[in-house]
């Protein structure tokens, strides 16, 4: 495959073609991985610069920076920008693409058209939402509540709506394309008890996404008729009813936010044991563990509405629920505890965030259990406790466990390493930064701050400054890598093929890998965890 | 599909290059079909879901409404989908036993039924419309007197659902329409036999998937109340 008027680098996906042409038109998982990079980067961009508009207004009680109209725009576009154009395809749409054909040992995706299809997709939903930003935003919050959407708002709710019904689809045809891919291009050997975490945490997602997103995209599409054409299913004065959109929606956007959690508990499954030098602590209750949150997330979804009018026993029964997520959750932390115990623990940039992970999906997921206690989510119900405890999921959780990724996975991706003390600096400052942001927000919400209020009681600005302060240093924290990391593309240190010297079918090809990623298909004999054998250079490998 | 590795050497084309064999990208893209399928049951599956409790909700009103759908419109669109189910199954047969002409023909026929399906449609959603029978455009309902109906709200609410599910279902069928097309001008150009024939295999699928959600809007919206079948 090399050619010989190129001797200096290796032929690989990066190389192989230029021109705009060539990435456009590319069914290569690996290339379609960086198109989606690129998109979600811009999205996250946009969704953040309008949650430092909120926090910029929230810093003085008087609602003094901008209109309460355009403060409501602000947060609905802000959670529609960052839950479905950056969060639901963040890891699974750039690192499972970039990762679940290597980590099985396939050439590609089952269906690579199908994949550059979806990102198509993205990109259309993605227009329309820009579109619908500048032509006067949306204001329905990101829940787009009935009758509140349906009938009272003279916004851009059906752009809205179709940016994320079509976004929904590309989502959709991802977890086709994945589970379909592990079902059915697993290189010989590689068992489903072989398989790597990070790809059962993907085909966890993929269950979600194939079995939810449909009924948001109907539930969305029946809002759009009811404003389009005036149909009436949730329209009360005619005997519909509103709940039944809650319902509805909740089905889906509950389980969402598994989509938006359980890949990052993938990459933080590779990350621990490679820089524990341990094989990962108790695999089967792991692997189980990821599809036991995806089916339970489906059986969970009113606990939204405890407030909203369902009836008490419906109302225990969703609680209990609830309570019992927590179970697979917790094994997940105490597996990653466990995988650390008496290893060798080195502390790069990727392990920091893993770290960071760890403890703030743990706050994340105990205040998870506030919530959906009956008595407790009343008092707390649509206060910034809620907000924090989410953000602490979302952000401290699916955002961090996303840079683990992209910092232990770039010398795959890019072939150079990024500068190991800037990696650290930042997981730093994101760590302070975000902890700034959002744990005053526990308490500005437990005494009794609402959400989506655009002014609010003097006595709360303490910490609203403090929240916003954070969210300051969170942007110098998230705008660093984006500045080192595309330093580094030209100027990193070269990789090699395994600088972690880490176990796992990526590590044993080439960096950046060749277009088909495998020379000839591997045979699998062992799973990917076994650091007990893995010599590293400095320390003396550790028996399990 | 054993021995689809011995696929003579026209089929070569037709693997892709990922794939290690035949066999194995026909077992990828038919589950692909499946997934596929799930989530369109999830699809639909909202808007049943919302139906049955609604029905709940307004029983009065759903047999109100169901009184003015034409029995007999609905009635033969069901057979026209079943025989167009059973022209697929034959085109899909056809193709697994290599009988290239029979393949175009089926599928021309299942074309047809699929135009006569919508055809019928547009006549009924036609006289719907004339008929004030379409929710939030000044929706009127008539009992059996000639009277505004007491379940006029209700009946809208109805009518909002028959609307959403059948126009739902025929942009489906439109699709389905559009895809057995494609697969036809294909199978026309000899591109499907035995040993490669799982695009015509997948459009069937889901050809037979649109039909059977047919068959569970017929009952639902057309035969609540049994005053056709009972005279």
């Amino acid at each position: 495959m090399a050619s010989a008027a190129v001797p200096l680098e290796r032929e690989n996906y990066l190389n192989k073609e230029y021109g705009i042409g060539s990435w456009l038109l590319t069914t290569d998982h690996k290339r379609i991985a960086l198109l989606y990079l690129l998109s979600i980067t811009f999205f996250f961009f946009i969704g953040g610069f309008f949650a430092l508009l909120i926090r910029l207004e929230l810093l003085t009680p008087a609602g003094d920076l901008v209109q309460a109209d355009t403060y409501n725009k602000l947060f609905t576009m802000h959670g529609q920008v960052m839950v479905f154009f950056f969060l639901i395809p963040s890891v699974p749409a750039v690192l499972g693409n970039f990762l679940i054909p290597i980590m099985i040992g396939a050439k590609d995706l089952a269906f690579p058209r199908i994949n550059l299809l979806s990102w198509y997709l993205y990109a259309i939903g993605g227009l329309f939402m820009l579109y619908t930003i500048v032509n006067g935003g949306v204001d329905t919050g990101w829940t787009f509540y009935t009758p509140l959407s349906s009938q009272f708002l003279d916004t851009q709710v059906v752009a809205a709506a179709l940016a994320i019904f079509i976004a929904g689809f590309s989502s959709i045809l991802t977890g086709l394309n994945f589970i379909v891919t592990v079902h059915r291009m697993r290189a010989p050997g590689m068992t489903w008890s072989r398989l790597p975490l990070f790809v059962w945490a993907n085909y966890a997602t993929a269950i979600i996404q194939v079995l939810g997103t449909p009924v948001l995209a109907i539930t969305l599409m029946l809002v759009a008729l009811e404003r389009i054409f005036r149909l009436g299913i949730f329209d009360p004065q005619r005997g519909g009813d509103p709940l039944l959109f809650q319902h509805l929606f909740w089905f889906y956007s509950h389980p969402a936010v598994y989509i938006m959690i359980l890949p990052g508990m993938g990459v933080v499954n590779e990350i621990v044991p490679c820089f524990s030098r341990k094989r990962v602590f108790g695999y089967r209750f792991m692997a189980l563990a990821v599809i036991a949150i995806a089916v339970l997330g489906f059986l969970v979804w009113a606990h939204h509405m405890f407030v909203a009018g369902i009836s008490l026993y419906a109302a225990m029964v969703f609680s209990l629920l609830s309570y019992f997520v927590a179970v697979p959750s917790a094994i997940k932390v105490f597996n990653w505890t466990a995988t650390m115990y008496k290893g060798s623990v080195s502390f790069d940039t990727p392990m920091l965030y893993a770290l960071g992970f760890i403890g703030l999906f743990m706050m994340g997921g105990l205040t998870g259990l506030f919530v959906a206690a009956l008595g407790i989510d009343v008092h707390v119900h649509d206060t910034y406790f809620v907000v924090a405890h989410f953000h602490y999921i979302m952000v401290g959780g699916m955002v961090i466990a996303y840079l683990a990724g992209i910092h232990f996975w770039w010398p795959k991706i890019s072939g150079r390493m990024y500068p190991e003390f800037w990696g650290k600096l930042a997981a730093m400052i994101i760590f302070v930064g975000f902890n700034l942001t959002f744990f005053p927000q526990f308490v500005l919400g437990y005494l009794g701050m609402p959400r989506r209020y655009w002014q609010y009681s003097p006595e709360f600005q303490v910490l609203n400054v403090f929240s916003t302060a954070g969210a300051t240093i969170l942007a110098v924290g998230y705008l660093l890598p984006m500045a080192y990391l595309l330093w580094s593309m030209r100027y990193g240190k070269i990789a090699g093929d395994n600088p972690w010297n880490a176990a796992g079918l990526e590590w044993t090809i080439s960096s950046p890998p060749t277009t088909f990623n495998f020379d000839e298909t591997p045979i699998v004999t062992h799973e990917a965890y076994n650091y007990g054998e893995i010599d590293q250079p400095k320390e003396v490998p550790v028996e399990r | 599909m054993s021995d689809s590795t011995i696929a003579v050497d026209t089929h070569e084309s037709d693997l892709q290059h990922h794939f290690a064999n035949l066999e194995q990208q026909q077992e990828a893209s038919v589950m692909g079909m499946w997934v596929f399928l799930i989530t369109e049951i999830m699809f639909f599956g909202g808007m049943f879901a919302g139906y049955m409790i609604y029905r709940h909700l307004h029983y009065q009103g759903f047999v109100q409404g169901s009184l003015h759908m034409d029995f007999w419109w609905g009635t033969i669109n069901t057979v026209v989908l079943l025989c167009s189910s059973l022209t697929m199954a034959m085109a899909v047969r056809a193709a697994q036993t290599s009988q290239r002409k029979a393949i175009v023909v089926f599928l021309l026929v299942t074309i047809l039924f699929g135009l006569a399906f919508l055809g019928i449609k547009v006549i009924e959603y036609h006289s719907h419309w004339v008929e004030h029978q379409f929710p939030g455009h000044d929706f009127h309902l008539l009992d059996e007197k000639g009277q505004p109906s007491p379940y006029t709200s209700e009946a809208e609410v109805f009518f909002s659902f028959y609307w959403a599910m059948t126009g739902f279902h025929a942009l489906h069928m439109v699709i389905g329409v559009g895809l057995v097309s494609w697969i036809a001008f294909l199978a026309w150009r000899g591109r499907y036999d035995a040993h490669y024939f799982t695009p015509v295999e997948n459009v069937g699928l889901y050809w037979h998937f649109v039909d059977l959600v047919w068959i569970y809007l017929y009952p639902l919206l057309y035969l609540i109340s049994n005053k056709h079948l009972s005279g």
